[in-house]
């Protein structure tokens, strides 16, 4: 059985259910016979992939649903063999070179000039280029982008990028320039709620109006995150009522447990203690940023309006070093000894 | 003949006047249909310095090394495509240039083998040209090797160029072209004469967009030009490309030549084209620019309050902000023009905010997340703002 997100995800630009001025502008953009290169980007959970979806079904028809996975072997000029992941229909391609780090130029400049210089032979087919999807395009290297920009102009009889982000700093300015920026905003709160009817309705699940109301609020407004509270709920609940608690993924769970931790006790053995609890949560594959970013909105919350400034000044701070650097658990220690020290010097009343 | 060879100012004049004419046999279908690269170097726009030396060479027949540089869409490729054009022609431009950038392999390998390689192959000579082609295109003996993006080529690459540059000055002219001139390893660029491409200027840049907007048959909105500008930060390929993107989204451009005319392709260019009048909102989206108001939420919401903390209130804007996909470099650079114009707050204070923008700055490059730096910028200059 497939989860709601898959099942539900809309196949059509028709079938999307917000934003309608976008929906209208990729259908006109599919359908001027001048495609341009893409750049999606938005928050996650906020559509970006099933726009692209649905904009590729309306290029090509329902041809780019079929398909299937290939496993392609890419050698790099020190000979290391490269093993990447492609899925592919017959007219588009996905990748994405994140996978292979900080090999992902070799993949690019390889895969995309292989594309390239073969034109389509099905003369059936509706447009004459092939499309390639590039996910997670703000991982790339700068080295795999600079290999982007003349591929994009000097192929581009044949090939269209869609390159799909979460922001577009990370992407470089000759990109950006050479490519058309379509923003997907995060749902609404009100989006997410109709969404949730709508899923409910399909599924014959008695619902209640209130609860969507508390899932969207809970979901930091991404329609995925939602979703999949939504079924876990009635997953584990026989009968939904306005009251039935929304049951936190299990880490922030623990992290909002850490954060009430560091609050009770500001002392060197809890801080051992807090280590060992942030270790349990790298083990279990949380981002470290991820782990930051909710323990500081947790603390901040708990915290006298003063401090709010200061806090979030110093998890900024240790956020960039971990990205900086290159073992995580010492910034996030870090930040829990930090802000330890600026908690206990203001309920003191001096600085030390 | 011989008379009409020499006589440098009617070539050049045939050299213009040919190229000038669109030609109708080389009408690629390319995505880029606004962007025509200048076909000679007295299309390049705004770079006259450059251009009036290169039309010099260009009469006499001889190039030296060339080291192109400056910021990005300012024509250098451009410049020396339309040059290599105008050198030599349609017949022989295969033969005697060769392009190589970022995305063809670069390293040490290909500088060794094909680049030198074609350094040292011998010039062939031109056969079946008759004399008009001479007489339109000098054809000067030696070829032209374009290294372009030679800034993202490694330093072991760009030594083992420095022979190879001298060895075969006979026939081989280098040209490279990149956005920073201190990649490039001494050695190289002090054997090259090195030509600077300013920033286009905004007048010359708005002419150039008028007049392809004229050409397209594009109608815009008051003041579209002025923001296509602001937004392309003196880019001039940026702010066509916005254009362009424009055109496509309210269906302004004319169906591509009847090659492919489905019942489906047309009937929707006619229902596109009923608003197809470009908008200084729909530059501004495609750019990525924040709308006004939302900035004016967020300086209203820094403002110190009396008592209160402005923490809810930033927060608030700022987790908005982040939700809708608003990129956080983008905000930086806007919030940074507002803050930096704004006299009514005092100079002691921009010192302290700029120095928190240099660092923001420069943790967004490093990666860092946004939703994070970005309440941290407008918290700290809030607490700029409130004295302390």
């Amino acid at each position: 059985m497939a989860l709601l997100v898959d099942k539900l995800r809309p196949r059509t630009l028709d079938a999307l259910s917000y934003h309608p001025e976008l929906s209208d502008r990729l259908r006109s953009l599919a359908h001027s016979g001048d495609f341009p290169h893409l750049l999606v980007y938005g928050p996650s959970g906020a559509g970006k992939k099933t726009r692209v979806i649905a904009t590729l079904k309306e290029l090509y028809g329902p041809g780019v649903e079929k398909i299937k996975i290939d496993a392609r072997v890419f050698q790099t000029t020190s000979n290391r063999k490269l093993e990447f992941n492609i899925v592919s229909s017959v007219y588009h391609l996905e990748i994405t070179p994140a996978d292979v780090g900080t090999y992902d130029r070799v993949v690019v400049q390889e895969l995309l000039k292989e594309v390239a210089q073969t034109q389509q032979v099905d003369l059936s087919a509706k447009q004459r280029f092939k499309v390639v999807v590039i996910n997670e395009a703000d991982h790339l290297t700068r080295d795999a982008q600079a290999a982007l920009r003349r591929t994009m102009e000097k192929y581009s009889p044949n090939l269209r990028l869609i390159l799909l982000a979460n922001s577009t700093s990370n992407i470089i300015a000759p990109i950006r320039s050479r490519t058309l920026l379509v923003r997907v905003a995060a749902p609404t709160e009100s989006d997410i709620c109709s969404a949730l009817h709508l899923a409910g309705k399909k599924e014959g699940w008695t619902e209640s109006e209130v609860l969507n109301k508390r899932i969207a609020k809970e979901s930091g407004r991404n329609l995925r995150r939602a979703l999949l509270m939504f079924e876990s709920i009635y997953a584990q609940n026989e009968k939904v009522t306005d009251k039935t608690p929304i049951p936190p993924p299990d880490w922030e769970a623990l992290v909002t447990l850490t954060a009430d931790e560091i609050l009770a006790e500001r002392s060197p053995a809890r801080l051992l203690h807090v280590r060992a609890r942030l270790y349990d949560l790298l083990t279990h594959c949380i981002p470290p940023t991820t782990i930051l970013k909710t323990l500081t909105f947790k603390l901040v919350a708990r915290v006298d309006d003063a401090l709010k400034p200061d806090v979030i000044k110093w998890s900024a701070f240790y956020e960039h070093r971990i990205k900086l650097g290159s073992k995580v658990i010492f910034h996030l220690e870090a930040f829990v000894a930090k802000f330890m020290r600026i908690y206990e010097s203001y309920l003191m009343g001096m600085d030390f | 003949m011989a008379a009409s060879f020499f006589n440098n100012k009617a070539r050049a004049a045939a050299v213009a006047s040919s190229s000038s004419k669109p030609k109708a046999g080389d009408n690629k279908e390319d995505s880029s249909r606004l962007q025509p690269r200048p076909k000679s170097l007295d299309d390049v726009a705004a770079q006259d310095h450059t251009t009036n030396v290169l039309q010099r060479t260009l009469q006499a027949s001889n190039l030296p090394h060339m080291l192109f540089y400056g910021p990005p869409g300012t024509g250098k490729t451009s410049t020396i495509l339309a040059l290599a054009k105008s050198l030599f022609g349609p017949a022989l431009y295969r033969s005697r240039i060769l392009e190589l950038n970022a995305s063809d392999e670069r390293g040490i390998g290909i500088v060794r083998d094909k680049v030198k390689n074609f350094a040292r192959a011998q010039l062939s000579q031109p056969t079946g040209l008759d004399a008009a082609y001479r007489a339109q295109y000098p054809c000067p003996p030696f070829k032209i090797i374009i290294l372009d993006e030679a800034d993202s080529m490694t330093q072991d690459a760009q030594s083992a160029l420095r022979r190879t540059m001298e060895t075969y000055s006979r026939i081989t002219r280098f040209c490279l072209v990149c956005n920073y001139v201190t990649r490039i390893i001494e050695p190289l660029a002090s054997r090259c004469s090195k030509f600077r491409f300013k920033m286009l200027d905004n007048s010359a840049a708005g002419e150039r967009i008028g007049n392809i907007a004229e050409q397209e048959g594009l109608q815009l909105e008051d003041g579209v030009i002025d923001t296509l500008i602001r937004c392309g930060d003196g880019d001039l390929r940026r702010a066509i490309t916005y254009l362009q993107s424009a055109a496509r989204l309210v269906g302004a451009t004319k169906p591509p030549a009847a090659k492919d005319a489905d019942d489906d392709d047309t009937e929707m260019t006619d229902v596109g084209s009923k608003s197809s009048v470009i908008t200084v909102r729909s530059i501004e989206e495609i750019a990525g620019v924040l709308p006004d108001n939302i900035l004016d939420s967020l300086v209203e919401a820094m403002q110190p309050k009396s008592g209160g903390s402005v923490y809810e209130a930033v927060a608030g804007v700022i987790t908005d902000l982040v939700a809708d996909g608003w990129s956080a470099t983008q905000l930086v650079g806007q919030l940074y023009r507002r803050v930096v114009s704004n006299e009514a707050i005092p100079d002691i204070q921009k010192n302290k905010i700029v120095m928190i923008f240099s660092e923001m700055d420069k943790r967004l490059v490093d990666g860092s997340d946004e939703h994070l730096s970005m309440l941290d910028l407008t918290l700290r200059i809030a607490g700029v703002l409130r004295g302390n």
